[in-house]
């Protein structure tokens, strides 16, 4: 298969010129998408890297927020079912950007505040400042969230991204490039192989000549041995008249 | 207006215990919509799997919510639903509860990573 398997192509000068041509542009190409795959990597590692180390800031971040959530409870009780049922807007969003890397658009995720906080009266009657920390701490810990969630994103869609550019390399490295040049390789057999044919014809032509010249000649020399010239004569039939053709 | 701010300000969804939810209602990204459905789910000791899997497709299917925080050990019970969704919005997020601790091998998304490095080489 691998052996036979070319480019269905005429072997010709004009054809040779066309393949040589398209193995440049896949040679190109395949550097091409190298770079990017190596400029994609890099980000990757980079984020894979950032990604750890904000999971193991998130495990803080998260037990500090759950304890300041038992010291609330501890001062002012149960707020647990009070809080769940006064919901009514949100207070953190979500913003995304853009970020482009290597032509891979990645979204990044920004958290802003909008609108006024719900829970402004909890805690009024005690445990004020524990609803306050326990307020800060949540925040913050969303924030983090918010940013492992880009990073996340990131790393999700780059995975991808990563995978298909690299098919690609390999394709061009693996099929395309020795298609091509099996495809180069055949027509220059072909070619010298015409070549070879036509001198090899062009040489049988020859001999044929100089045999039958041969021939005539020990004809010739027979006849005048009999005594016969002919030497003078010409065949009647030519003429010396060589563009008549019939 | 409060549709058009919906568009451009996405949500953060919580499914947890009632513990994560609180606080994080409590840090405000809690929200009720019209519907009358909300961004977050508390679990208890007696909600099914099948609920919590339903509420995450739900979570999934809406277009207002851009990131979702599960409980690893919730996340853990609908692993299949989370290893299924692979588009990165919405991004899910596992984080740790009150007693469970985490543990970064579990991660869906570490675990793709696998090969790469070892999670539990880096962490700590």
């Amino acid at each position: 298969m691998s052996g036979k398997d070319r480019l269905p192509i005429f072997p010709s000068r004009g054809a040779q010129m066309l393949m040589k041509s398209r193995l440049a542009g896949a040679q190109k190409g395949h550097g091409l998408l190298k770079k990017k795959a190596d400029a994609l990597q890099m980000r990757f590692r980079m984020i894979l890297g950032k990604i750890i180390e904000t999971k193991t800031l998130m495990g803080d971040v998260m037990k500090e927020a759950a304890f300041s959530l038992a010291e609330a409870k501890f001062t002012s009780g149960d707020i647990n079912q009070v809080v769940l049922q006064n919901v009514t807007k949100a207070q953190i969003k979500i913003r995304t950007k853009k970020d482009n890397v290597a032509g891979v658009t990645l979204p990044v995720f920004e958290s802003y505040q909008d609108g006024a906080d719900t829970y402004e009266l909890a805690g009024l009657a005690r445990g004020g400042q524990q609803l306050a920390k326990l307020k800060k701490n949540y925040q913050s810990a969303v924030k983090l969230l918010v940013e492992l969630a880009s990073l996340q994103t990131s790393f999700v869609t780059l995975d991808e991204v990563i995978k298909i550019t690299n098919r690609r390399v390999n394709a061009i490295e693996h099929v395309i490039i020795p298609r091509i040049d099996r495809t180069l390789a055949y027509i220059i057999s072909e070619l010298d192989e015409l070549e070879r044919e036509e001198f090899y014809r062009l040489k049988k032509i020859q001999d044929k000549k100089r045999e039958a010249r041969a021939k005539a000649d020990a004809k010739k020399a027979e006849l005048l041995q009999r005594g016969i010239d002919v030497r003078d004569q010409t065949n009647i039939l030519d003429e010396g008249d060589d563009d008549v053709l019939f | 207006m409060a549709l058009h701010s919906a568009i451009r300000g996405k949500l953060i969804s919580v499914i947890g215990d009632e513990d994560t939810c609180v606080g994080f209602l409590l840090g405000g990204v809690g929200e009720i919509n019209k519907n009358r459905h909300p961004n977050f789910m508390v679990v208890d000791k007696n909600t099914a799997v099948s609920e919590i899997e339903d509420c995450f497709k739900r979570f999934l299917k809406r277009d207002d919510i851009d990131i979702i925080l599960i409980n690893q050990n919730y996340a853990e019970l609908i692993r299949h639903v989370i290893d299924a969704h692979t588009s990165p919005v919405p991004a899910v997020l596992e984080i740790p509860s009150k007693d469970h601790p985490y543990d970064a091998s579990k991660d869906s998304i570490l675990r793709r990573a696998r090969g790469m490095f070892n999670p539990e080489d880096l962490v700590r």
